[in-house]
C-alpha cells in the first residue's frame, strides 16, 4: 500500500516534468528547419507545388504552430499520441511495437554491465594495485573509450563474417518461422553480440565505482570491528562490505537507464535491431513530430519508473532511507 | 527442351570461349537451366512511406513495389518498349489522344479481373492528382474513355509527344487497383503500404523497421514465371552492417549505391560479388554546383564560370570515387542517348583563367589572397556529395575564394535552398528520369511555384531558354526533339545558372548466387520475375 501511494505520489510529482518536456520539444522542433514533407520530397527526389501541398494537408501541417500544439496536448490527455507520418499507423502502436526489442537490449546489457563490474570490481578491489586490478581497470577503459559502433562492427566481422557463428544483425530469423524454445534461442542469437557490445561499455563505469566503494567502505569502523571479531575476509566482504557498497551502483544504475536509451540509437543501427533507437533517429530526420513526441513521452515514462524502482532497491538494501521517509 | 540452331549454338561457344578467356574459368551462368523456388533476400537503406508507386515515383518504392505492382509497358534488354499490362499503344497524329489495348484474363492479387476502368481511375485519379512528376506530365490530361474493358484511350488538351509519354510510362504507368482505392481518401488507403497489384509477386508482409515480404503469384499472367518463391527486403540503415549483411550471406543484394564507396571497392574485388552499373543505366545521376543567382558575386557569369574552371573534376572522379564517373557536359547525362550529344560548350579546369575571369569581374583578391566568402548547403543524400562540397571548397581556396560548408539534414536542406533561398552555394544530386522534360528541364525553366524542391529556385531566369524548352517539350516529331535538347543543353552551359558536374550511375552489388540479374536498363526498379537463386 504504502509503495502504491509512493507511485502515484511520484508519476503526479513528474507530470510538470513531463509537460515541459513535450512542450519544449514541440517548439524546439519548429524551429528545425523543413517539415516531414520536405523529408519526404527529398526521399522521392522531387515533386512539384500541388503534390507538397497536398501533403501538407494531408499531415496537418498546414495550421498555425500554437493550433497544432494545443490539438497536441488536447490528444495527449485523451491519451492519443496521434499517427506516424512514416509508417502510417498510430504512434502508439508504432511504439509497443518497437518498445520490447529496447527493453531486451537495455535490460539484459544492463544486467550483464552491472553483474560484471560487480564482481571484475571487487576483484579488483581484493587485489588493489595488483597485477589483475591494473589489467581489468585497462581494458576496462579501453571499451569504454572504444565508440559502440567500431565495437559493434569489429565483432560482427569476427563472429559473423570470419566465424560465421552469430547473425550479423536483426532481431530474429524471418524465415525460421521458429515457436517456444526455438524461437528464444533464435532471438538470443540474434540479441548476443549487441548486448555485449553495449553492456561492455557501461562496465567499465560499474568496475570503478565498484571498486572504489568496495575500497571506501573496507575503511569504516564497522569493518575493523568485523576484523576484530575475527571473521574471515570472504565473511566480511558478503556480510559487511558488499551490501553498503552496493548503494551508489544502484544510484548508476537509475541514471545510466535513461543514457543507455541514446546508445542503443547506435547498437541498434549497427545490429539493425528494430528498437525505439533507431526510431528515434529515423523520426528526426523525417521530422516526424508526432513520432517523436510519442518516443519523448513514453521514454521518459520509462526513466521515470526505472527510477522508481531504484529507490524501491535503495530501500530494501538500506532500510534507514524507508525511516526517515524519503 | 533447349533448343538449339546454328547461331545460338556458335554465339554461346563464342561467349564461353571469350568468358573461359576472361575470367580463366568455364562461365557457368551460360546455358544453366533456372532453379525454381528460393528466396531473394535484398538489403534495403531507408523505410518506405508509401509502397505505391503510382502515388511516390522513387527508386526506394520501386525496389520493392515493382514486383508486386505493374506498368503499362516496361524495357527490354536493349531498352526498347515491352508490352506489361498494355499490349499496343499508340498516338494520333496531333499528339492528343493515345490508345493502349490491355491484356486480357489479368487478375488482381485479390481474384478481380483487371481492366480499363483500373487503368482510367489510376490515370486520373492517382497519377494525375497525387504522383510526383506525373501530376506535371499529365497536367493536360482531359479524360480516359474505356470504349470496352481492354481499350483505354488517353485525351489530352495540348499536344503530348509520344517520344515523352511511352518514354515515361516504365517509371510512371504503374497501375493501382479502382476496385481498392475508389470512394477511399486514396492517401490513407491501406493498400499504400499493403499493395494489391498484378505482378509476379504478392505483398504478404511489412514489419516495421524489419522487413517486406512479397510471395510468389501462382496465378500470374506470364505463365511459369516467377522462378522465386519469395523476396525479402531487409532494412539495413548502417552502410557498414549492410556490407556485413552481404558478406555473412544474409542478403543477397544491395541496389542503387546504399554502401559506402569503400566497400562497394573492396566487393568489387571479390569473386564472391558483382559490383557494377549494369542493369542501372536508365537512372543515371549527377552530382551539381549550384547557385544562387540573387548573390551579388553570384549574379555574375563570369564568377559563375571562374568557379567552375577552378574544379580538377577528373582529380576528384579518380581520386574519390574510385574512377565511377565521367565529368559531365550538362545537364543531360551521357547515358542518355536519346538526347545528348557530345558538348560544344566546356569548362576545362584551369586555374589561371578562373583567376583571371574574377579579376575581370572585379574581385580583386584582398590582403589576405581572399577575393570574397560564400557558404556551401551540403545534404546527406549520398557518402559522395560531402566529399565533393570538401573537394569544391578546397579548390576554390586556391582561386581566392573562402567556402564555408554547412552539412545539413534532407528537411533542412530542401527548406533552406528550395524554401527560403538562404545559400550561396549548393551542391546534391541531379536525377535523370529518361526525358529531360521530366525531371531535367525544371531545374532551368522558370515560373516553377516558390519553394518546390528540384526545380529553378535559382534566382535565374531566361526567357531564350524557357522558350527552348517550351518548343522541344511540345514538339511532336520525335527525331526533331530529340535534337532539340543539345541546343538547350548549350545555351544552359554558356548561361550557367547552375552547372551538373560529373555523370554517375547507381551501382549494385549482388551476390553470384544470384542468377539472370541486371539484364534491363532498369532492373532493380523492374519485375524480377525471370530471377533465380542457387544455394
Amino acid at each position: 500500500m504504502l509503495i502504491l501511494q509512493l507511485a502515484v505520489k511520484r508519476l503526479m510529482s513528474s507530470i510538470p516534468t513531463l509537460l515541459i518536456l513535450l512542450v519544449g520539444l514541440f517548439l524546439l522542433l519548429q524551429l528545425a528547419p523543413g517539415d516531414t514533407v520536405d523529408a519526404l520530397i527529398a526521399q522521392l527526389g522531387g515533386g512539384s507545388a500541388e503534390t507538397a501541398e497536398e501533403l501538407r494537408r494531408y499531415y496537418g501541417l498546414d495550421g498555425s504552430t500554437m493550433a497544432r500544439l494545443l490539438d497536441y496536448l488536447w490528444r495527449l490527455v485523451r491519451l492519443d499520441l496521434g499517427f506516424s507520418a512514416i509508417y502510417d499507423k498510430p504512434v502508439a502502436t508504432v511504439i509497443f511495437e518497437r518498445l520490447p526489442v529496447t527493453l531486451l537490449l537495455m535490460v539484459l546489457s544492463l544486467s550483464f554491465a552491472f553483474i560484471m563490474g560487480m564482481l571484475l570490481g571487487i576483484i579488483s578491489a581484493r587485489k588493489v594495485n595488483g597485477w589483475l586490478d591494473t589489467i581489468l581497470s585497462l581494458l576496462g577503459m579501453v571499451f569504454y573509450a572504444t565508440p559502440a559502433f567500431w565495437l559493434g562492427l569489429m565483432s560482427i566481422v569476427i563472429f559473423s563474417i570470419r566465424l560465421g557463428w552469430l547473425p550479423p544483425g536483426g532481431y530474429y530469423d524471418i524465415l525460421a518461422g521458429n515457436t517456444g524454445l526455438a524461437h528464444v534461442w533464435d532471438v538470443t542469437r540474434h540479441m548476443l553480440q549487441p548486448t555485449v557490445t553495449l553492456a561492455l561499455i557501461y562496465m567499465a563505469i560499474y568496475l570503478r565505482i565498484m571498486r572504489a566503494s568496495m575500497l571506501e567502505v573496507s575503511t569504516l569502523d564497522f569493518v575493523r570491528t568485523a576484523r576484530a571479531k575475527g571473521l574471515s575476509r570472504n565473511q566480511i566482504i558478503r556480510h559487511h562490505i558488499l551490501r553498503n557498497a552496493l548503494l551508489p551502483m544502484i544510484t548508476i544504475m537509475g541514471l545510466q537507464a535513461g543514457a543507455i536509451l541514446g546508445g542503443s540509437v547506435v547498437i541498434e543501427s549497427v545490429f539493425s535491431l528494430p528498437g525505439i533507437g533507431k526510431l528515434a533517429y529515423e523520426s528526426v530526420i523525417q521530422r516526424d513530430l508526432n513520432m517523436l513526441l510519442g518516443i519523448v513521452f513514453v521514454s521518459a515514462l520509462m526513466v521515470i519508473v526505472v527510477n522508481f524502482v531504484v529507490d524501491l532497491i535503495y530501500a530494501y538494501l538500506d532500510p534507514r532511507i524507508t525511516s526517515e521517509k524519503v | 527442351m533447349l533448343k538449339l540452331n546454328r547461331r545460338t549454338l556458335m554465339t554461346g561457344v563464342a561467349t564461353a570461349a571469350l568468358a573461359t578467356v576472361l575470367t580463366g574459368a568455364p562461365m557457368r551462368a551460360i546455358a544453366e537451366e533456372p532453379v525454381r523456388g528460393g528466396t531473394l533476400s535484398v538489403h534495403m537503406p531507408q523505410e518506405q512511406r508509401t509502397l505505391n508507386p503510382a502515388l511516390r515515383a522513387s527508386t526506394g518504392v520501386y525496389v520493392i513495389a515493382s514486383k508486386i505492382m505493374e506498368p503499362l509497358m516496361d524495357l527490354d534488354e536493349q531498352g526498347a518498349l515491352v508490352p506489361m499490362l498494355a499490349t499496343s499503344w499508340e498516338g494520333s497524329e496531333d499528339g492528343l489522344t493515345y490508345t493502349f489495348k490491355l491484356r486480357e484474363g489479368v487478375k488482381w492479387h485479390d481474384g478481380t479481373p483487371f481492366t480499363s476502368a483500373d487503368v482510367q481511375f489510376t490515370a486520373m485519379e492517382l497519377w494525375k492528382k497525387y504522383q510526383n512528376y506525373g501530376t506535371a506530365l499529365h497536367a493536360n490530361l482531359v479524360s480516359v474513355e474505356t470504349p470496352d474493358d481492354h481499350t483505354a484511350v488517353f485525351t489530352y488538351s495540348r499536344p503530348m509527344p509520344a517520344d515523352l509519354l511511352f518514354g515515361a510510362i516504365p517509371d510512371l504507368g504503374y497501375i493501382s487497383p479502382r476496385h481498392i482505392y475508389e470512394g477511399t481518401d486514396i492517401l490513407a488507403n491501406p493498400a499504400n503500404v499493403a499493395p494489391i497489384g498484378t505482378g509476379p509477386f504478392k505483398f504478404d508482409q511489412y514489419e516495421r523497421g524489419q522487413y517486406v515480404i512479397a510471395v510468389r503469384n501462382e496465378d500470374y499472367w506470364r505463365a511459369g514465371f516467377p522462378y522465386l518463391d519469395r523476396i525479402i527486403w531487409r532494412f539495413i540503415s548502417d552502410k557498414a552492417a549492410a556490407a556485413a549483411a552481404l558478406e555473412s550471406g544474409q542478403v543477397h543484394m544491395s541496389n542503387y549505391s546504399s554502401l559506402s564507396l569503400a566497400d562497394m571497392d573492396r566487393l568489387s574485388k571479390d569473386d564472391r560479388f558483382e559490383v557494377s552499373a549494369r542493369g542501372n543505366t536508365r537512372q543515371p545521376f549527377q552530382n551539381t554546383v549550384e547557385f544562387n543567382n540573387r548573390r551579388e558575386n553570384l549574379k555574375d557569369v563570369r564568377v559563375r564560370r571562374a568557379i567552375i574552371h577552378a574544379l580538377d573534376t577528373d582529380f576528384f572522379i579518380e581520386n574519390f570515387l574510385y574512377g565511377n564517373g565521367n565529368r559531365a557536359q550538362g545537364p543531360i547525362p551521357k547515358a542518355s542517348d536519346k538526347f545528348f550529344k557530345e558538348g560544344r560548350v566546356d569548362y576545362e579546369y584551369d586555374v589561371d583563367k578562373a583567376n583571371a575571369l574574377l579579376d575581370e569581374a572585379g574581385f580583386e583578391r584582398g590582403g589576405d589572397g581572399t577575393r570574397f566568402e560564400l557558404t556551401m548547403h551540403v545534404p546527406p543524400f549520398g557518402e559522395d556529395i560531402p566529399l565533393w562540397a570538401t573537394f569544391v571548397q578546397q579548390s576554390l581556396d586556391a582561386v581566392g575564394i573562402k567556402v564555408r560548408i554547412l552539412n545539413v539534414d534532407a528537411a533542412t536542406y530542401l527548406k533552406e535552398v528550395y524554401g527560403e533561398w538562404n545559400f550561396d552555394l549548393s551542391t546534391g544530386w541531379h536525377i535523370f528520369r529518361a526525358d529531360p522534360a521530366i525531371s531535367t528541364m525544371v531545374w532551368y525553366r522558370s515560373g516553377s511555384p516558390d519553394g518546390t524542391a528540384f526545380t529553378n529556385q535559382w534566382g535565374w531566369t531566361d526567357p531564350k531558354a524557357d522558350e527552348m524548352i517550351d518548343a522541344a517539350a511540345s514538339e511532336l516529331d520525335t527525331e526533331k526533339r530529340r535534337a532539340m535538347y543539345p541546343d538547350i543543353v548549350d545555351r544552359l552551359n554558356t548561361e550557367l545558372p547552375i552547372w551538373m558536374a560529373i555523370d554517375r550511375s547507381f551501382m549494385s552489388t549482388t551476390s553470384e548466387k544470384v542468377r539472370n540479374h541486371h539484364n534491363n536498363p532498369r532492373w532493380p526498379s523492374s519485375h524480377w520475375a525471370d530471377v533465380w537463386v542457387v544455394e
